[in-house]
């Protein structure tokens, strides 16, 4: 299956990503590629097969319900590009 | 003739004292981010473990809604960009879910009625925004507290059935411990499809979904409302679309929110920082054992055990700390029939408390008081019941015993025939009409004096006593 | 000890000179720095490059550790110190916060060095020129990369700018820019290592390991890092052996596979050549060599590149620039979504175009009507490949491969091919897919003079024979001991 540009497009709203109009040509095609290339695996029978999403044969990782020390709040917003009061701030939200 | 076709997603937030991966705590009404750590604002690196008590909470709201608990369960990854969420994805669960196929029977006119739930899931709750004129604010104090998202099938036919659900779940999962469901505090939250088709259809018409509905009323109202809507769209012929709709406290009307928003594509995949996990079969017949009986087996037991009406136990046990509150009273109670006890419960005593804004489980009166109150009042007939009341509201506010209050107050009633002759002398002297009234067979014209002896006494007569005497007098001599 | 070449010294060493006295923990800084400051202008290993910001240290401590300075790369978070991935997006982050492997570094004396190591930005590639801050330059040919993503790792060690560093392995990051300097480093079992404080790129296949100068500091640096850590759920709780007692023990009679898919087409033939040298050194030293096939071989490219991009788009959709890092927003504030514009604006400006392909790769194969065709497949296949590493390991004790299909390669040679580029990670991708350890050792030189990597892999959480058996074959070559003139 090729990748086109307008479904690069949707991935690159869906990512949140801008790209200029260069950008989105020269990475639709460098996709395309890409694709063209995974899509070697479809060859493959994967029928009966169990999917592998954690190699580690381990499970129930659990901590106990206890509280520990929260981050100092400088440290929390040390970082922050806009800090407003004790909050974190950024362009007002349309709903 | 149209149906309502109602399906309810409620979010709770469970009352662990950290949150759901990571040991900040979630304390009610902290400054803003300062419950925050590396993991639960999503910081560059950090990484997610889960707590088991999240874990457990879950399992028992699964099992207390008739839900199969799954052995295997597991977190996905489910992606949207929002500012409250710190990773732009939020740990859920996708396909294997905690618990699901459970259900919830309803009372409704006709008897019960059984609303199918969908699954039980855990989650992380976002952080909150504050709206200010050219900014928005972050604070991440609630990202990362347990949630719990439990899905209804749209088995519910009214706005009545929706309010009797949320009731009854909210009353469940308070009875287990495991959240506070309190809508106002944010920790119980409700949003509502609804889709009307004709009455008997099997095909499910187009649904809105209804957000921010802030108490049981407002889920009640804004269906009520959209039915409504929906239902003059379809007889004029219009199309329904499908969006969300905002429910306007106060223009009472829904409102578009977002109609043929971008198609939602969440990416769901699995957590790969989180290893499934097992709950064997001992481990969840150990959890089912820790479930306390549940507002509907009390109230049954109430019934059966204390004489009381369904009515009765109803209002009694929907509040765990009430229910308990009443039995601790009902249990000293020498009487086999509680409903003497369950009567200034339901009355005097939840006015009371209405009074001030408070539960009657809140209200210092200890059972030894206040079942000698209702001694004095309904068997030893020592104060009157209208004197009771006061000497109960005197009890809630200064937790003395009630004798004392009666005797501060004088409150006494008095039965003693000897000793109301002269103020029963004065008020036939001094209604005369009323006597003649009487005379002439006006029997209403008694109560009115009755009513005249209580006034002169300041209500210790006992009025059966007063009756009796000025019968007499009046009919006799 | 003269003070003067401490750089170049091994752990081990510089640690017999810090107990006997003989030298203190700021002597071997100071001849870090005064290298770095010789060669760091051609290198380029370091991001930001003005001193080594070695952390308070407490010289007469008597820790294992005490006294070693650690060199770290951009994408393990290091408290209060620029963690930033080498991407524009992470401009000036400074984590909170310590990475587990750095708290458990430090709690054994090491001296962790704030100046970061260069790397691909968030491990995306195999050359390091993927960097916001430029590439490094290989040590023993400047005009080439140093391979990656932990390029500036690998190079810092190879040109003595550091004594042990730490990388991460997602499909090749540690082991690859240690074959192509010439140094060792190891990809640990998934799970042996915390990946608490390593900023994902794809949390499935991800491990922190160390880059070092020769076997026995790669076995003492393990004994450090390994074990379970309560902050990360997919961490094993496996008890951690004392790694260098593997260090010469007899290997005579360990059963070694050479995987025919790994001698195929595409294999440089002087690669190919020295590696068979090499495992004729290995006969020699009594390990007996058998012919095995790992049939799926040739999908794990293409597994890889689902699975980490799908992980990665995920990981990386936390930059937005809400908390941290690069915000970018329109100057006019114009009418629209003002919020949507500032993700795209952080994102499109932050994010390199090796990212970008990245995330929208692994979004495409997570949306909706792709998942099964991509993800979902991709997973399954996973599986069999896992499968085929088991099967193999039922028989044999370890497996034999060269560590890349080449040695490095020019400044710029790929960088406008990303899928040539991607199958420079043919040979160790697997390691990641199936979780098993593997690690590269120097094995000769090509005749112009560019080291060339043999890459040993065993069974999850068998490390030990990974040191037993490059140990046994490190200290019957003279590769270790080769230095990169300059």
């Amino acid at each position: 299956m090729a990748i086109e540009k307008d479904t690069v497009q949707k991935v690159a709203h869906l990512s949140r990503i801008d790209l200029s109009e260069e950008e989105l040509r020269r990475l639709s095609s460098q996709l395309a590629g890409i694709v063209d290339f995974i899509d070697k695996l479809k060859k493959i029978n994967i029928e009966n097969i169990v999917p592998t999403s954690h190699i580690l044969p381990i499970n129930n990782v659990l901590r106990e319900d206890a509280c520990g020390k929260s981050l100092d709040l400088e440290k929390t917003l040390k970082n922050a590009p806009q800090r407003k009061e004790n909050f974190f701030g950024v362009p007002k939200v349309i709903e | 003739m149209y149906e309502a076709v109602i399906g309810l997603e409620v979010h709770v937030q469970l009352k662990t004292k950290a949150k759901v991966f990571c040991a900040c705590s979630t304390e009610f009404g902290q400054e803003p981010n300062t419950q925050t750590c590396p993991v639960c604002l999503g910081f560059p690196g950090a990484l997610p473990v889960l707590n088991f008590t999240a874990l457990e909470y879950a399992v028992k709201v699964g099992l207390a809604l008739n839900c199969s608990v799954q052995e295997f369960t597991k977190f996905d990854r489910k992606h949207y960009y929002y500012p409250d969420l710190p990773k732009n994805f939020q740990i859920s669960q996708y396909d294997l879910p905690v618990a699901k196929e459970g259900y919830l029977d309803i009372e409704v006119g006709s008897g019960q009625k059984r609303i199918r739930i969908r699954r039980v899931h855990l989650e992380e709750d976002a952080g909150k925004l504050i709206h200010r004129d050219n900014i928005s604010l972050v604070d991440y104090n609630r990202a990362g507290q347990p949630l719990l998202e439990i899905v209804s099938e749209p088995d519910i036919r009214s706005p009545q059935e929706a309010y009797e659900y949320l009731v009854d779940l909210k009353s469940i999962i308070q009875y287990l411990g495991v959240s506070d469901c309190d809508m106002e505090k944010g920790t119980l939250r409700c949003d509502a499809n609804i889709s009307i088709r004709h009455k008997g259809a099997s095909v499910l018409g187009t649904k809105s979904e209804l957000k921010n509905l802030n108490s049981f009323k407002a889920v009640k109202d804004s269906l009520e409302y959209e039915a409504q809507r929906q239902q003059g769209l379809a007889e004029s012929g219009r199309e329904i679309i499908q969006e969300t709709r905002l429910w306007d406290e106060k223009s009472s009307r829904t409102l578009v929110m977002r109609s043929k928003e971008e198609a939602k594509d969440y990416r769901y995949f699995p957590e790969p920082d989180l290893p499934p996990f097992i709950i064997s079969r001992e481990k969840i017949a150990q959890i089912r054992q820790g479930i306390p009986e549940l507002p509907k087996e009390r109230r049954s037991r109430f019934q059966k055990e204390y004489g009381l009406s369904q009515y009765d136990s109803g209002i009694l046990v929907s509040l765990k700390n009430n229910a308990e509150y009443a039995e601790e009273r009902f249990r000293i109670w020498p009487d086999k029939n509680k409903k003497l006890v369950a009567n200034w419960l339901i009355g005097p005593l939840t006015a009371i408390a209405a009074q001030r804004n408070q539960e009657i489980f809140q209200l210092e009166i200890s059972p030894e008081d206040f079942l000698e109150l209702i001694e004095l009042v309904e068997k030893k007939q020592a104060i009157s019941n209208l004197n009771g009341k006061a000497v109960l509201e005197e009890m809630a506010k200064t937790g003395k015993p009630p004798s004392v209050i009666i005797q501060e107050k004088n409150l006494s009633q008095i039965s003693d025939a000897g000793s109301l002759e002269k103020d029963i002398d004065e008020v036939i002297a001094e209604n005369a009409s009323s006597v003649n009234d009487f005379k002439s067979g006006k029997t209403n014209a008694l109560m009115f004096l009755v009513g005249q002896v209580m006034k002169k006494t300041k209500g210790k007569a006992n009025p059966k006593v007063a009756q009796d005497i000025l019968k007499r007098r009046l009919s006799g001599e | 000890m003269p003070t003067s070449d401490l750089n170049t010294k091994t752990v081990v060493q510089l640690r017999s000179s810090l107990v006997s006295g003989d030298i203190r923990c700021s002597d071997i800084i100071t001849s870090l720095e005064e290298k770095a400051r010789r060669t760091e202008a051609e290198v380029k290993a370091y991001v930001r490059f003005d001193g080594l910001k070695a952390s308070i240290y407490a010289p007469q401590d008597d820790k294992p550790l005490s006294g070693i300075p650690v060199s770290v790369k951009d994408n393990i978070c290091t408290e209060g110190e620029n963690t930033e991935c080498c991407s524009k997006v992470l401009a000036g982050f400074q984590p909170p916060y310590d990475a587990t492997v750095i708290k458990k570094l430090r709690e054994a004396g090491a001296v962790i060095l704030g100046t970061k190591t260069n790397m691909d930005e968030f491990a995306f590639g195999s050359s390091t020129e993927n960097s916001c801050f430029g590439p490094s330059h290989n040590p023993w040919d400047l005009d080439r990369v140093v391979g990656g993503s932990s390029g500036g790792s690998a190079a810092a060690v190879a040109s003595d700018e550091a004594i042990i560093a730490l990388g991460s392995d997602t499909g090749g990051s540690i082991r690859q820019p240690a074959s192509f300097c010439g140094v060792v480093g190891l990809k640990p079992t998934y799970g042996r290592v915390s990946r608490y404080g390593l900023i994902a790129f794809a949390s499935s296949l991800d491990q922190i390991g160390p880059i070092t100068k020769d076997v026995g500091d790669c076995a003492l640096c393990m004994n450090f890092i390994s074990g379970r850590d309560p902050h990360d759920s997919t961490c094993a709780e496996i008890e951690v052996p004392d790694y260098t007692k593997s260090l010469g023990e007899d290997i005579k009679g360990v059963k070694a596979a050479i995987p025919k898919e790994y001698f195929v087409e595409g294999l440089d033939p002087q690669v190919k050549s020295i590696l068979y040298e090499a495992i004729n050194k290995l006969k020699g030293l009594g390990v007996d060599i058998a012919s095995v096939s790992l049939p799926h071989t040739e999908y794990a490219v293409p597994v890889y590149y689902i699975i980490a991009t799908a992980e990665a788009s995920s990981n990386l959709s936390r930059f937005d620039g809400v908390q941290y890092g690069l915000r970018a927003e329109d100057k006019e504030q114009g009418a629209g979504n003002r919020l949507v514009s500032m993700y795209k604006k952080t994102r499109g400006e932050g994010f390199g175009d090796e990212a970008k392909r990245r995330v929208l790769l692994g979004t495409f194969s997570l949306s909706h009507g792709y998942y099964d065709a991509y993800y979902l497949r991709a997973l399954k296949v996973r599986t069999l490949i896992k499968n085929d590493f088991g099967a193999v390991f039922g028989d044999y004790d370890c497996i034999i491969t060269p560590t890349s299909p080449s040695v490095a390669f020019r400044i710029g040679e790929k960088s406008n091919d990303p899928l040539k580029m991607y199958l420079s990670d043919i040979y160790t991708i697997s390691a990641n897919l199936a979780g098993i350890p593997a690690i590269s050792v120097p094995c000769g030189f090509t005749k112009e003079g560019l080291p060339v990597g043999l890459q040993i892999l065993a069974k999850p959480f068998d490390e030990s024979t990974l040191f037993k058996i490059a140990y046994a074959y490190e200290q019957s070559t003279p590769w270790h001991k080769m230095k990169a003139k300059i």
